[in-house]
């Protein structure tokens, strides 16, 4: 069986790429390693942007706030896309059923950080949930084929096209191969190398990015990513930036404050890692709010704190650190979110279209994933056939199945859930909301010892049924090879720039770093290198 | 503290089996079983995701009653097991496959949307319901699975009263069509989907209201209308 589109990965990305390919007709497929409605779009709750009433808001001034907080490294012509299509996109969620929260007879709207007015439209703190399950609902409509609980291992390449990718059956442990004439990735981010020190659901190991690095694609801008400044400390799980808005103070354990609350969250995220390093404690104060407007405007930063945090915020300040929220660099691709493999497509979170640049607006990521989502689709059925498919085992689903095969014979002499966790420390402490080159390059020649040991590493469970200890080992090995493209992109970008910044170069530097970092593989040896961004004057 | 697991693999003899765990306090249930996987035993299977209560991946039941892992905070003695009436596949792992085929069957989409615009009254209709995270907690909750395994259960016929009430949706008479064979009206009216929901849903309040709206399709509750029809047949 031969597929026009292959869609991997079933979020949002995912979801509206599969929905506008078969619109036009083509034979598609969305494969994922969970369930689309398992996916990690379900956890946004703030909103997703667009101008919906041009009388207090414009689509230019949309446009200028997202270019301002990129910090240069955005690409105008996408975020202009982007911005325009906006509120035709929410006028076509609203026509297929999304249940926005409304004012009147209108969607109703909020401000966000950044914003120069309200602008993100939303559904309750489910926004996220609301959009992926409306878009599920939608899938069904349409007869959409789907292959859940298959895990991407590679993507099978010849002659500079795409041809297909090989998966794991989770409940089988066989590995199978599927062929499309065009592929698209949707896989999202990769915050889980933070794994406690990140907001993110336990999918986001970046395993469609690896991937995509492994068969040939340039990865952009690796070390960005966003931090959000007040998570749970316990658990890393967000309390959203409404807490801040409403008027939330931020103080340390004797009630001082030290920072203004409205500062971006790079900056915000700092100065609260700075006072945790000093052996601070630090908060976030909602007390003086009172319970009845807490109950009425907060009620879920209420209960997240109550369940997973043992504390009541109507009572006590709500104890705080800052986590891993967004990963704005990926795949790089172009304006039509083509790879540099041929009929290879990467989209949402895994992928690079430069909408954010060095720093993400809130709303602005899910209103991308539809945006572009629904782009992606759509090229990639057009030049499906364009492309050629031969129907033959290809070499690479041998190679992977060979390698399933000897996982399970691996000596499992070094226990790689210690290494994960260490790993996360160390790339939270050196390589998070400040970087200095020696505690970088500390981590890099770990990072690089531990693949070294990979293959001394290995699994306990023995059984090829549902084996998760097998699917968090391949994960792992997903992470370790993406941690190295951030290290090397870090070391290389001597400048502070948006969600980078480093001790050592504190500055913004445009005469040299106006740039995207590209990474990639040659003959298994990472490269790297800069290319200056095109004029965003 | 100690909690008991009940392990579950078709390969081995006998297929269920209990295990105890020694585990720190004050931990959630999801934390305790990645406790486990990582220090006690790596074979130990769960499902997971986002951690916090929305993307519907950790339904398990605690002490015979379903909750979310991520929620729940584990006291001693909990005995742990997977959902009841789905098909298992290991540990606390089960097929959701079938379950989510209701949704199809159920038509839970807009099927003809209209061009009226939706006003907050409106939006307020369908609010909770729309909040379901297809944990699948009240199907396994769901006594009348004991005898029928076709029902469609309490999350389908949710959602289908989500887009019947939806203002936007002008075909009506289909989505109920697609919900009164093994449907609305097998449901007992138990009660126990709405006490399991970890996201505050009253599927039997909505089954009641399909059914209700069901009436003006001529479409009778048959439990009932056997005393209707009494005369009629004799
Ligand atoms: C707590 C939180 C709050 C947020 N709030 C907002 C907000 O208010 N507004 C906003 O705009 N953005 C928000 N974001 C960001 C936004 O939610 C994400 O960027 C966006 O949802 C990503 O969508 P996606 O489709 O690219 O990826 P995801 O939703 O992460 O989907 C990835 C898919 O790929 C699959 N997959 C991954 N690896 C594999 C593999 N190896 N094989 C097969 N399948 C695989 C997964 O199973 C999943 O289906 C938030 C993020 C978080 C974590
Ligand atoms: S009320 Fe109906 S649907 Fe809900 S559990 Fe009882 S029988 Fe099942
Ligand atoms: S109705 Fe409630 S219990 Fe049932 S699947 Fe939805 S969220 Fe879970
Ligand atoms: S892990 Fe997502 S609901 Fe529990």
């Amino acid at each position: 069986m031969i597929y026009d589109v292959l869609v991997i990965g079933s979020g949002g990305a995912g979801l509206c790429a599969a929905l506008s390919a078969k619109e036009i007709g083509a034979k598609v497929i969305v494969v994922g390693k969970s369930y689309p409605t398992r996916s990690q779009t379900s956890m946004a709750q703030g909103g997703i942007n667009a101008v919906l009433n041009e009388e207090i808001d414009s689509i230019e001034s949309h446009i200028e706030d997202s270019i301002k907080s990129s910090k240069g490294l955005c690409d105008k012509e996408i975020v202009e896309y982007v911005c325009k299509e906006a509120p035709l996109v929410i006028k076509w969620l609203d026509s297929i059923g999304v249940p926005f929260s409304r004012n009147g007879n209108f969607i109703a709207q909020r401000r966000l950080g950044g914003a120069k007015a309200d602008r993100a439209c939303y559904a309750q703190d489910y926004t996220g949930l609301k959009i992926l399950h409306t878009l599920y609902d939608n899938t069904i409509k349409e007869d959409i084929e789907f292959l859940n609980e298959h895990f991407l291992l590679n993507l099978i390449v010849e002659n500079g096209f795409v041809k297909g990718a090989t998966f794991l059956d989770i409940k089988t442990s066989e590995v199978k191969q599927i062929l499309a004439k065009s592929v698209i990735l949707a896989t999202g981010g990769y915050s889980k190398i933070y794994k406690n020190f990140s907001t993110n659901s336990s999918q986001a190991t970046g395993d469609g990015i690896a991937a995509a690095l492994r068969a040939g694609c340039k990865l952009s801008d690796m070390e960005f990513i966003q931090f959000h400044p007040t998570s749970l400390k316990k658990s890393s799980i967000l309390i959203s930036e409404a807490a801040r808005g409403a008027g939330g103070k931020l103080i340390d354990q004797n009630g001082n404050r030290f920072a203004d609350e409205l500062l971006t969250r790079d900056e915000l995220s700092r100065k609260i890692f700075e006072k945790i390093e000093q052996k601070n404690e630090i908060f976030l104060d909602i007390t003086h709010l009172g319970e009845e407007f807490i109950e009425k405007n907060l009620p879920q930063e209420r209960r997240l704190s109550i369940i997973y945090e043992g504390v009541d915020p109507v009572k006590e300040p709500i104890p705080i650190k800052p986590a891993a929220h967004y990963t704005m660099g990926g795949i790089d691709v172009d304006k039509n979110m083509q790879t540099n493999i041929k009929n290879l497509y990467a989209v949402g979170e895994c992928a690079n279209a430069k909408m954010h640049g060095a720093n993400r607006l809130g709303g602005n990521s899910l209103l991308e994933i539809v945006v572009l989502g629904k782009l992606a689709g759509r090229n990639a059925a057009l030049s499906s056939s364009k492309n050629y498919i031969e129907e033959k085992i290809y070499e690479q689903s041998i190679n992977d199945t060979n390698f399933i095969k000897g996982v399970f014979n691996f000596p499992n002499k070094i226990d790689f859930y210690e290494k994960r966790e260490f790993l996360s420390k160390i790339f939270y402490q050196n390589v998070g909301v400040k970087r200095e080159e020696m505690g970088l390059k500390g981590v890099l020649s770990v990072v690089r010892q531990t693949q070294r040991e990979f293959a001394f590493m290995g699994i306990k469970d023995r059984s090829p049924l549902y084996n998760t200890n097998l699917v968090e080992f391949i994960e792992f090995g997903n992470m370790i090879e993406l941690s190295e493209t951030i290290l090397v992109s870090a070391i290389s970008r001597n400048e502070s720039r948006g969600a980078h910044f480093r001790a050592d170069y504190p500055k913004q530097d445009d005469n040299n770093f106006l740039a995207h970092t590209l990474t990639w593989k040659e003959d298994g040896v990472l490269c790297a290198d800069f290319v200056k961004v095109k004029d965003n004057a | 503290m100690k909690i008991t697991i009940k392990r579950y693999h078709p390969h081995f003899k006998p297929q269920y089996k209990d295990f105890t765990y020694e585990i720190p306090q004050n931990l959630t249930l999801l934390e305790a079983l990645e406790y486990i996987k990582e220090s006690i035993d790596n074979t130990l299977t769960f499902s997971k995701g986002c951690r916090s209560g929305v993307c519907g991946s950790c339904a398990v039941r605690v002490n015979e009653k379903e909750v979310l892992a991520c929620e729940y905070k584990i006291e001693d003695g909990d005995k742990i097991e997977a959902l009841n009436f789905i098909e298992p596949i290991r540990d606390l792992v089960v097929d959701i496959k079938k379950p989510l085929k209701t949704l199809k069957i159920a038509k839970t989409y807009l099927s003809k949307p209209n061009e009226i615009s939706m006003n907050e009254k409106d939006e307020k209709l369908i609010r909770k319901q729309s909040d379901c995270i297809l944990c699948a907690a009240c199907y396994s909750s769901c006594p009348v699975f004991e005898t029928n395994s076709n029902f469609l259960g309490p999350f389908a016929l949710s959602r289908s009263y989500r887009y019947i009430a939806d203002k936007r949706e002008e075909n009506k008479k289909e989505k109920i069509e697609a919900v009164i064979s093994n449907g609305i009206f097998d449901c007992t009216l138990c009660g126990n989907c709405t006490v399991v929901c970890p996201q505050g849903i009253d599927p039997k309040r909505d089954i009641l209201m399909i059914q209700s709206e069901a009436l003006k399709y001529g479409y009778q509750n048959p439990n009932l209308s056997n005393f209707g029809s009494f005369g009629l047949d004799f």
